[in-house]
């Protein structure tokens, strides 16, 4: 077009341009090494320094991971077999494995069951952390964790029937009453329930077998990475109920509902985690009624859940907050009394803005029960510090054992924090 | 003039409490208080009834008696005679210095590692994002006894530095890395010295005096002085003239072996190096992913308008984005800061003398006063934690975004 | 109105662009654009979205890289230099969709921001000027709140003061109306045909026709990356040459 103004200044294009491929710079590898690695002086240094970083880490693991020795019998043949060389010891993780996995006193001929319930495991968790799988799965996961408690601590099923039996004859009477009123159908369903787990309680007793179809096992039996993940899934199912009153308390314009509810959350939420063990460990057996005698997997359980659901609370409370105001007066408006409009407009929305926030409580809790090992459970890292590094054999076998343990971790946890950025994600997306 | 009338006034019906709101909210609070009283009353009796039967009491007397063990790290003045009271001191000040310094050391840490995450650098981002992920997905109970072991069984022995030709040798001449911890060079005050550390001091407020005074150049005049290296100048030059001028009166004791051991400079034990790191570096990984998170919340459209603008990528960082950014990260640095302290805990591990260790470790198996113990270290914690997360509403009452 | 308009353009050439071409990737955005814009002119861009319009202003003050061709603000050819970019983006104001006023700072704040650490104006001259400006925009008793507690036409209004304090010489507007409510576009058009009508040159990305008609002494409409038409206003609505501006304007114009 013109450069001078006198002219008309009317264009009209008669052909339209197709697109031209872009100048020869713009793609290629080495514009690519040269953008990303060296595009000025001082990322050039950081490049080179990050090599040289890298280098140093690779040669001094390298060699050691590639030249394990898996088949020796304790640490001494290991070195016989290196004769010198740098490599790593691998036969510790060969040799005690299921100690690592199950701890050391679960008989070894029942390893099928904690395994088989860890298969199982994957089924239950499915539907809730995949929505478009169907829906009717939601069955099995309510089934799975009297499934899954009579298949590690085995003994008569008559306990896990009845148990199971009780909560599904209380959720019907619940599901029966809930449209009428919500407290009516939460009291009846509990009472509904106990009287099943009453006469269930004595009709089990009644059918004991005298050799049960499992082998039982005492809950001080249980070790290993089987106790870390038994740990940090109980407590975390059990929380989730838990967190969500406790979130709804700290809502509640009752101050002492609230009051209850703040100083519970924030009593939890500001000790650490080993100091709660030590109360499991030394002090709660004083608050429980005289001779009754909670076994300390039991005690361990219900300090971590207080723990997890202060924390969970607190996630869910930011859920809520996050909601527009306007859903809480439409829902008013509608005239849903609080139950209702907590039930079916707050919660399905503020509980899906919580997942990733929850999911990663869930992770951090995970990892924490490795404290447990403090108060002598043996858990993974209980077994590598007590039974395994104390042996004559494999006194001195640090990393290889380490190594194995944070690998373990690793591929849970990353997992699990994968599967939580993919939700976000995916959240996000729904939401538009 | 009103027409309205007040509603009539019905007369009280106990069918109220459940349905008229007056009512109702009370009725709830007194079934939650009852609920409660209930459940401290059937705990309480049970622990009265179990003391009982266990023979036992609560009280705080065996604060006062003699500890009768022995910690090797302390900062304030502790013996094996000395009051378990005193001891549960000890472990207070240790729990508080390692948790400063792994503060200190894991906001570092963060920050490079949170920046770097951004490079446009491929190589660096990805080792970043490595650290990251190996960091926080693997337990810091796993961290701390790695690095533990790293400190005791991989480092050399004291006696390894003996001889003409030792096995090791001591870093710089002053630095000895041993399985006891590390030694190095501290400092001696000579006479003057008061002088050379107050010239310092008021370099670094003559620093910030120059700052300001700069800025406020700006505002006045426009005239803008440079800033990077008059500070460095101003904050060097005067105490190094001043340190020459009065004779070097600051010495280094430099650590030497002597017998089995090191003697002189200061030691840093193994348990509080190993806790240190291990805590700095797990918790620099959390901080990374805030700081990331942080700068990336200041939408692109704040840098482009700041560049378009015409300010240039140093000032937009300064003026626009990092103002912006801090809102975001402090909040979750705040509460890295407190999981640093609730993690310290774990000193019990490596044998570091922390309040865990102490009171609620050998005080507690000595004594047999476990439910005292327990109590007073919960209560330690929440002091610590109440007080951080004031200061946290403070900060938030004061930075929040002004919104209609 | 179009008459006025045209006395005030003289033949000084405020921005000249040749041959310009861009790509995201291999996406070719931006196709040979050519465009001469002279001291005082007022042009509205137009186009449906995607057609590389905002790219097409946003790379006149280097906030987006072209591969090919050359930009001219001013007599200064933009280059990587970043003098060049410096000095062009200091007489070149733009105002976003979004508005992006600094949400930390007051308004007065995000107007003194640049004037004091850009152009080194003494803080309080900084301020009178931006109060002149605020002023000019008809919010100078908001001067003191914050961008949150604005509503959308006077953060927009703001914005458009605070590229004002840099004394401008060329203004670049990327669609400042279309995250707006319908009560609050007139304020801020109002404010954009003052600010016309004092001879500013301008660049508008819009789709406010009766602004173009009223304001514009050029209308430019682009697709796929390239200026398909432009013309004087008049001559542009009522007589539009190519059938991809006759069903573009049929569309937006709704008959």
């Amino acid at each position: 077009m013109s450069d001078t103004h006198a002219e008309s200044i009317a264009f009209v294009r008669e052909s339209s341009l197709p697109p031209a491929a872009p100048p020869e710079k713009v793609g290629g590898p080495f514009k690519w090494v040269k953008d990303n690695l060296f595009p000025t002086w001082a990322n050039a240094i950081l490049t080179i320094v990050a090599l040289y970083f890298l280098y140093l880490l690779l040669s001094g693991s390298l060699p050691w991971l590639l030249n394990g020795v898996w088949n020796a019998s304790s640490l001494s043949e290991c070195r016989e077999i290196l004769d010198g060389a740098t490599g790593a010891c691998f036969s510790v993780i060969s040799e005690r494995w299921h100690q690592l996995l199950f701890g050391f006193k679960y008989p070894s001929d029942q390893y099928w069951r904690p395994t088989l319930a860890l298969v199982l495991l994957f089924l239950a968790v499915a539907p809730v952390l995949f929505i478009d799988l169907p829906r009717k799965l939601l069955i099995f996961t309510g089934i799975y964790p009297f499934l899954a408690f009579w298949l590690i601590w085995g003994g008569p099923i008559w306990g896990p029937v009845f148990a199971l039996l009780g909560v599904i004859v209380g959720y019907m009477v619940y599901a029966r009453l809930v449209h009428n009123s919500f407290a009516k159908a939460l009291a009846g369903g509990i009472v509904a329930a106990a009287i099943v787990w009453y006469v269930g309680g004595i009709i089990g007793d009644a059918l004991r077998p005298a050799r049960p179809l499992l082998e039982a096992v005492p809950s001080r039996d249980l070790g290993g990475f089987m106790l870390n993940m038994m740990l940090g899934i109980t407590c975390v199912s059990l929380s989730l109920p838990i967190g969500i009153a406790l979130a709804l308390g700290r809502q509640s314009h009752l101050p002492i509902v609230k009051g209850i509810c703040v100083v519970f959350i924030e009593f939890v939420r500001g000790v650490p985690l080993i100091t709660l063990l030590f109360v499991a460990n030394v002090m709660l057996a004083y608050f429980f009624p005289p001779g009754s005698g909670v076994d300390l997997f039991i005690r361990v359980v219900i300090m971590i859940t207080m723990f997890s659901s202060a924390y969970i609370a607190e996630v869910i409370r930011g859920g809520l907050a996050a909601l527009p105001k306007g859903q809480y007066e439409a829902a008013d408006s509608l005239g849903l009394d609080y139950p209702q409009a907590m039930r079916l407009i707050i919660l399905p929305q503020a509980l899906k803005i919580s997942i990733p926030g929850i999911v990663n409580i869930a992770v951090g809790l995970f990892k924490d029960t490795t404290l447990v090992s403090v108060i002598s459970l043996f858990d993974i890292i209980g077994m590598i510090r007590g039974p395994i590094l104390a042996s004559t054999d494999w006194n001195g076998v640090y990393w290889e054992l380490f190594l194995f343990a944070s690998v373990l971790f690793f591929i849970v946890c990353y997992g699990i924090s994968q599967y939580s950025q993919w939700l976000e994600r995916r959240l996000a997306t729904d939401h538009r | 003039m009103t027409t309205l009338t007040d509603p009539p006034k019905e007369s009280f019906r106990p069918s109220m409490l459940l349905s008229d709101t007056r009512y109702r909210s009370i009725t709830f609070q007194v079934i939650a208080l009852v609920l409660l009283i209930a459940a401290i009353w059937y705990l309480g009796s049970n622990l009265a009834a179990n003391l009982r039967a266990a023979g036992l009491n609560i009280s705080f007397q065996f604060l006062n008696n003699p500890a009768g063990y022995d910690i090797n790290q302390t900062l304030i003045p502790y013996t094996s005679q000395s009051s378990n009271l005193q001891a549960a001191w000890v472990g207070i000040i240790n729990t508080l210095l390692v948790s400063f310094l792994a503060c200190i050391t894991a906001t570092i840490f963060g920050v490079i590692a949170g920046v770097l995450r951004l490079s446009n650098n491929w190589l660096v981002r990805k080792l970043m994002a490595g650290y990251v992920e190996i960091f926080r997905n693997i337990p810091v109970l796993i961290w701390i006894l790695i690095i533990y072991t790293i400190m005791t069984a991989a480092m050399p022995a004291p006696s390894a530095f003996r001889g003409d030709d030792p096995a090791s040798s001591m870093m710089l001449g002053s630095f000895a890395f041993t399985n006891r911890g590390v030694y190095i060079p501290g400092p001696i005050w000579g006479p003057g010295s008061t002088i050379v550390v107050a010239t310092f001091v008021a370099s670094v407020i003559g620093v910030f005096a120059y700052r300001r005074y700069a800025t406020k150049l700006l505002y006045d005049t426009g005239r803008l002085l440079p800033m990077l290296w008059p500070s460095v100048v101003i904050l060097l030059v005067p105490t190094i003239v001043m340190f020459f001028f009065l004779g070097m009166p600051i010495g280094l004791d430099y650590p030497a072996l002597k017998g089995f051991n090191f003697r002189g400079g200061i030691q840093i034990g193994a348990p509080l190096i190993a806790l240190w790191f291990a805590l700095s570096i797990y918790t620099g990984a959390f901080i990374a992913e805030n700081v990331r998170a942080g700068i990336q919340a200041v939408s692109k459209g704040q840098t482009e308008a700041a560049a378009a603008l015409g300010l240039r990528s140093g000032r937009i960082m300064n003026l626009v984005v990092l103002p912006q950014a801090l809102r975001v990260i402090i909040p979750p640095l705040i509460s890295n800061y407190l999981n640093i302290t609730k993690n310290s805990s774990l000193a019990i591990l490596v044998g570091y003398a922390d309040i865990t260790a102490t009171l609620g470790g050998i005080t507690l198996n000595q004594t047999g006063r476990a439910i005292e113990c327990v109590v007073l270290l919960m209560l330690f914690y929440l002091v610590i934690s109440l007080g951080i997360s004031m200061v946290m509403n403070v900060y938030n009452n004061a930075t929040k975004l002004k919104e209609r | 109105m179009a008459e006025t308009a045209q006395m005030q353009v003289s033949d000084e050439v405020a921005i000249r662009i040749n041959n310009m071409n861009k790509w995201y990737g291999a996406f070719h955005v931006l196709r040979d654009i050519d465009l001469t814009v002279h001291r005082g002119e007022r042009i509205v861009i137009c186009g449906p979205s995607g057609s590389g319009k905002s790219t097409l202003i946003r790379c006149i003050n280097a906030l987006e890289e072209h591969q090919k061709g050359s930009i001219e603000v001013d007599g200064t050819l933009l280059s990587s230099d970043l003098k060049n970019i410096d000095k062009i983006r200091s007489e070149v104001g733009m105002c976003f969709q979004h508005f992006n006023l600094f949400p930390h700072l007051t308004i007065l704040e995000n107007c003194t921001l640049a004037p004091i650490w850009v152009r080194k104006t003494p803080k309080k001259e900084a301020e009178e000027t931006a109060m002149h400006f605020l002023e000019k925009v008809k919010i100078p008793d908001q001067a003191n709140k914050y961008p949150g507690q604005l509503s959308g036409g006077q953060q927009q209004r703001v914005a458009i003061a605070r590229s004002l304090c840099m004394r401008p010489r060329i203004m670049l507007f990327d669609e400042p109306t279309s995250a707006l409510d319908p009560e609050m576009i007139k304020e801020v058009l109002d404010t954009m045909i003052e600010l016309a009508e004092e001879g500013m040159t301008m660049l508008c990305v819009t789709h406010e026709m009766g602004f173009a008609r009223q304001v514009a002494n050029r209308v430019i409409f682009m697709d796929e990356g390239q200026i398909v038409e432009q013309n004087e206003p008049e001559a542009f609505f009522n007589n539009p040459q190519s059938p991809r501006t006759q069903l573009f304007l049929s569309q937006i114009l709704g008959h």
